[in-house]
């Protein structure tokens, strides 16, 4: 972060005793449970605990549907964010709120409202079923959608920021040289909204990989089909607790390397943010 | 008030909070039973999923028949529940759906003395929209036919794994529920076509599911024991519960809600 300030000196600030405090519990409170992991991690046990068939198929399973929630992200949430941050019509506002509804509501909610709408009694289900013979919970499909729901926010968010910030003059410019619309956007807009892109993808991605309360609810749980890891988390602690640590171990190594990937991504050159 | 007294007072309300957030939801210290021979105070009493209809009428028979107590229920798989004793949730009572989740707290010290208050037995549970498509256990095999199951580490998924084993049918079930109410909801809101749950939960459903009845060559049952939690705060309050379960009149609505007498 010291990077980004500017390169003057500034006096040092000092710490209020007040803040003092509460700043060493607010640490404690967030770091110790990630050492007790650590500490009580098995790790002679490690290799056998990880190298069960069930791990690697829940981690699989993991990072292919987190890939896949963040793919369609990209897909649908790039024109999302841009509609948001470049059309003027009436209710965008309210439109914009509704778009970022999935950050603050209960995953299990929104799992819920998929079912309403996507279950086999919902909205749109019987449609699916009898027109396209699709019938979606309880599949691997249907923890892509969940994670979709809950994840892709991240990335209208990140990247509505950046449009917002990003300087429209060149795209006028653009558009003034006889540009087309399509090409503006592919060859001005994106590449200056890039690095804001990957950053929200990579959120969208780690959103994607923790997702549990949508996909329970929406998709169920069944081992190789819909038992991502953290319901394997969940599921393991009843039966082998040393077993959840050590899938707990994996998410919090996944989690880290995603932290990694972001702050290259906030901090390195060219960053829209 | 300086800006510094508000901060010390914030301080202080701050530190307030957090001792606070130690202790149980309790306003005051719950005391053990204060006039003699009298009860009082509230219990925690952490119960299977499938005693949720029961155990909520039981608990409001106990506090009418002792007025001043308070009864709170936390239901889910006991497995979950015995993982969350052993962990140290604060709880009076244990009321478990199987005998291997009452000894795993047992074992580890967290209970003592369980007594078997009430059986229960698997039945399969259709949405009224399946009920031409599932009429025998056998029907279930169907790989047409949507199964929820409990997962193997709940009671209910080891009571419906022993069954199926025992009539020779393999399923492969579409999820596994986290506990017999999550199953029970899947068949209901007609997501799956059918589920295997407790006979009790049958009843509880109403017209919402339609049973279907395992031949009792095949159909196992589970046994349901109850316990006081060691390191209760009100173990008399506690206690006085479990007595309740295994009176004629605690009996006379486990037995309206299906269960078998211990």
């Amino acid at each position: 972060m010291r990077a980004r300030t500017s390169s003057a000196p500034a006096p040092r600030p000092a710490l209020p005793g007040l803040l003092a405090a509460p700043a060493l519990l607010g640490l404690l409170l967030l770091l110790l449970p990630l050492v007790g992991l650590l500490v009580r991690a098995p790790w002679r046990g490690l290799p056998r605990l990880l190298s069960e068939p069930a791990v690697a198929q829940a981690l699989g399973l993991s990072l292919r549907t987190a890939a896949l929630a963040t793919a369609l992200s990209l897909l649908l949430g790039i024109p999302v964010a841009w509609v948001l941050a470049r059309l003027v019509f009436p209710g965008r506002r309210l439109l914009r709120a509704l778009v970022t509804l999935p950050l603050v509501l209960p995953p299990v909610v929104g799992g819920l409202a998929l079912l309403v709408v996507f279950g086999r009694r919902g909205l749109l289900g019987p449609l699916l079923e009898s027109t396209l013979g699709v019938s979606l919970p309880f599949t691997t499909a249907a923890v892509v959608l969940a994670e979709t729901f809950v994840a892709m926010p991240f990335l209208v968010v990140t990247v509505e920021g950046a449009l917002d910030g990003s300087d429209q003059r060149m795209e006028e410019a653009a558009a003034t040289l006889g540009s087309r619309p399509w090409t503006t956007f592919r060859r001005v807009t994106l590449p200056q909204i890039g690095p804001s892109v990957a950053a929200g993808a990579v959120l969208c991605f780690a959103r994607a990989l923790g997702e549990f309360g949508a996909t329970i609810t929406f998709a169920g749980n069944l081992p190789g089909t819909t038992q991502t890891m953290p319901l394997a988390v969940y599921v393991a602690l009843e039966r082998d607790p040393e077993a959840a640590i050590a899938l707990a171990l994996v998410l919090l190594a996944l989690s880290v390397v995603v932290l990694v990937a972001l702050r290259e991504r906030w901090r390195g050159p060219g960053a829209a943010r | 008030m300086t800006p510094r007294w508000r901060a010390v007072l914030t301080a202080a309300a701050l530190a307030g909070l957090l001792a606070g957030c130690g202790g149980s939801d309790d306003t005051a210290p719950a005391p053990a039973a204060t006039a003699p021979g009298g009860l009082s105070g509230s219990i925690t009493v952490l119960a299977a999923a499938s005693l949720t209809g029961a155990f909520t009428t039981l608990g409001q028979q106990f506090e009418a028949a002792h007025p001043g107590t308070r009864v709170r229920f936390g239901f889910g798989a006991s497995s979950t529940l015995a993982q969350q004793i052993t962990s140290g949730a604060p709880a009076d009572v244990f009321a478990s759906a199987s005998t291997r989740n009452m000894t795993d707290v047992v074992t580890a010290g967290d209970a003592a003395d369980p007594r078997t208050f009430a059986r229960n037995s698997a039945q399969i549970a259709v949405a009224p929209a399946s009920r031409d498509r599932v009429s025998t256990l056998a029907d279930l095999a169907d790989p047409d036919v949507k199964v929820a199951l409990c997962q193997p580490e709940v009671p209910c998924g080891a009571l419906a794994e022993q069954v199926l084993a025992e009539a020779g049918v393999t399923v492969v079930p579409v999820t596994r529920g986290l506990d017999v109410r999550s199953v029970l909801a899947s068949v209901t809101s007609g997501e799956v076509d059918a589920g295997i749950v407790y006979v009790t939960d049958v009843l509880s459903a109403g017209a919402a599911v339609t049973g279907i009845a395992i031949p009792a060559g095949v159909n196992a049952s589970t046994a349901y024991p109850v316990a006081t939690v060691t390191r209760s705060r009100n173990p008399a309050l506690g206690q006085a519960f479990a007595d309740h379960l295994l009176s004629a009149d605690g009996q006379r609505v486990l037995a309206a809600a299906g269960f078998a007498g211990p």
